[in-house]
């Protein structure tokens, strides 16, 4: 079928998009790393900075997808039916996400709730002993039975 | 190829692709959506069984070393960071290679091209080393020795995730390589020449950068949070 090319306008003007395209992408990844290490120096951190944290690296990640695929993948300058026929059967993740989520807190309230075993089955370990003793089958043999 | 574009074109008034791509292209962009379900349904499934226990392994202290590093050092993000450069800067020479093939750069593409192929294999070196490394520590398929953040025993849901999930990805990055060398090997031979245009290294291109844009997400969801 029929289709135009699109004016593929200016090299030069072209490369330099892409390689402003590059440092965005590579400084919203510092970023994300950055706000790693963060979580990582403080372990004892308040739970609800680390969850703002945790939701700021999430959003900076939505932000390198678009990146990605309006320029990479050249989505952009594509015309408008051919960027919905893409993004509206994704937005079905909206809903995917929620739900699933849901349904896992959900089943771990459940068996808190209900399921003694569950409940106190969870033991404190010794780290150091445990980590020792669970890396020696892997070692020895080739295939480790499993731990659990 | 001729209609020029204008606001009055009427996309679905027949005789013309409404979407206004080539057909393979438009094919490589649905089996595209159609892949990004399937990794979606991994890494949902991964954040619902995460959100069903009480307590999962800290990250940090599962992937906290990198290659040839001094015994008992505690260095996260360092060795993912790396991988994670050299998946974008890859990305980087991939589209800079459908560039080149929009202006008939021979040139352009193969250098990018072969610059991509380097920048996928260093990527799957980096992880073949993560898995060697990890198996090591008694981390496989069946096997958790990661206790949970909190001190309690481990499942071995965490294990099982991290090695479907980057092993289901680093498939789609060796396919991609493989399909990247096809691509070079055609150029190479004038196939793209002869037939006047290089549309083809773009689909491969989509397909490159697809395998980035998934290890985005797998990069999040495993090594930050």
């Amino acid at each position: 079928m029929e289709y135009t090319t699109q004016s593929h306008g200016d090299y030069a003007a072209i490369k330099k998009e892409i390689w402003k395209v590059t440092i965005i992408l590579s400084v919203l990844t510092i970023i994300e790393l950055l706000l790693g290490l963060w979580i990582f120096l403080k372990p004892d951190m308040n739970h609800t900075l680390k969850l703002i944290l945790k939701g700021t690296i999430i959003i900076l990640m939505l932000a390198k997808s678009f990146y990605i695929v309006a320029y990479f993948m050249h989505l952009k300058h594509e015309i408008k039916n051919m960027i919905m026929t893409i993004i509206l059967p994704l937005t079905l993740f909206i809903w995917f996400i929620i739900a699933f989520l849901y349904e896992g807190h959900s089943y771990n309230n459940l068996k808190n709730n209900y399921d003694r075993q569950y409940n106190e089955g969870t033991i404190k370990v010794n780290k150091a002993e445990y980590k020792h003793d669970a890396a020696k089958p892997a070692t020895q043999e080739a295939a480790p039975e499993p731990a659990h | 190829m001729s209609t020029a574009l204008t606001a009055q074109t009427k996309w679905w008034g027949g005789g013309k692709s409404p979407v206004n791509v080539e057909y393979g292209k438009l094919m490589m962009w649905y089996f595209l959506i159609s892949d990004s379900f399937t990794f979606g349904a991994f890494l949902i499934t991964y954040g619902a069984v995460r959100f069903s226990a009480n307590a999962w392994p800290d990250p940090n202290e599962v992937f906290n070393t990198f290659p040839f590093a001094p015994e008992g050092i505690n260095a996260p993000l360092v060795f993912v960071s790396i991988m994670t450069f050299i998946l974008i800067l890859s990305s980087v020479t991939m589209v800079l290679a459908v560039q080149a093939g929009h202006h008939n750069d021979k040139k352009g593409v193969v250098r990018n091209l072969i610059l991509t192929i380097i920048g996928g294999f260093a990527f799957l070196g980096c992880q073949a080393w993560e898995w060697t490394h990890l198996f090591h520590e008694g981390a496989w398929w069946g096997s958790n020795p990661f206790l949970n953040s909190d001190g309690t025993a481990g499942t071995v849901n965490f294990t099982n995730f991290f090695f479907t999930i980057t092993g289901f990805h680093g498939f789609h990055v060796f396919t991609g390589v493989i399909i990247n060398i096809i691509m070079l090997i055609m150029t190479l031979n004038n196939v793209f020449e002869k037939r006047g245009h290089y549309l083809m290294i773009e689909k491969a291109g989509l397909y490159w950068h697809f395998v980035d844009l998934v290890w985005v997400f797998v990069f999040t969801c495993f090594y930050l949070i």
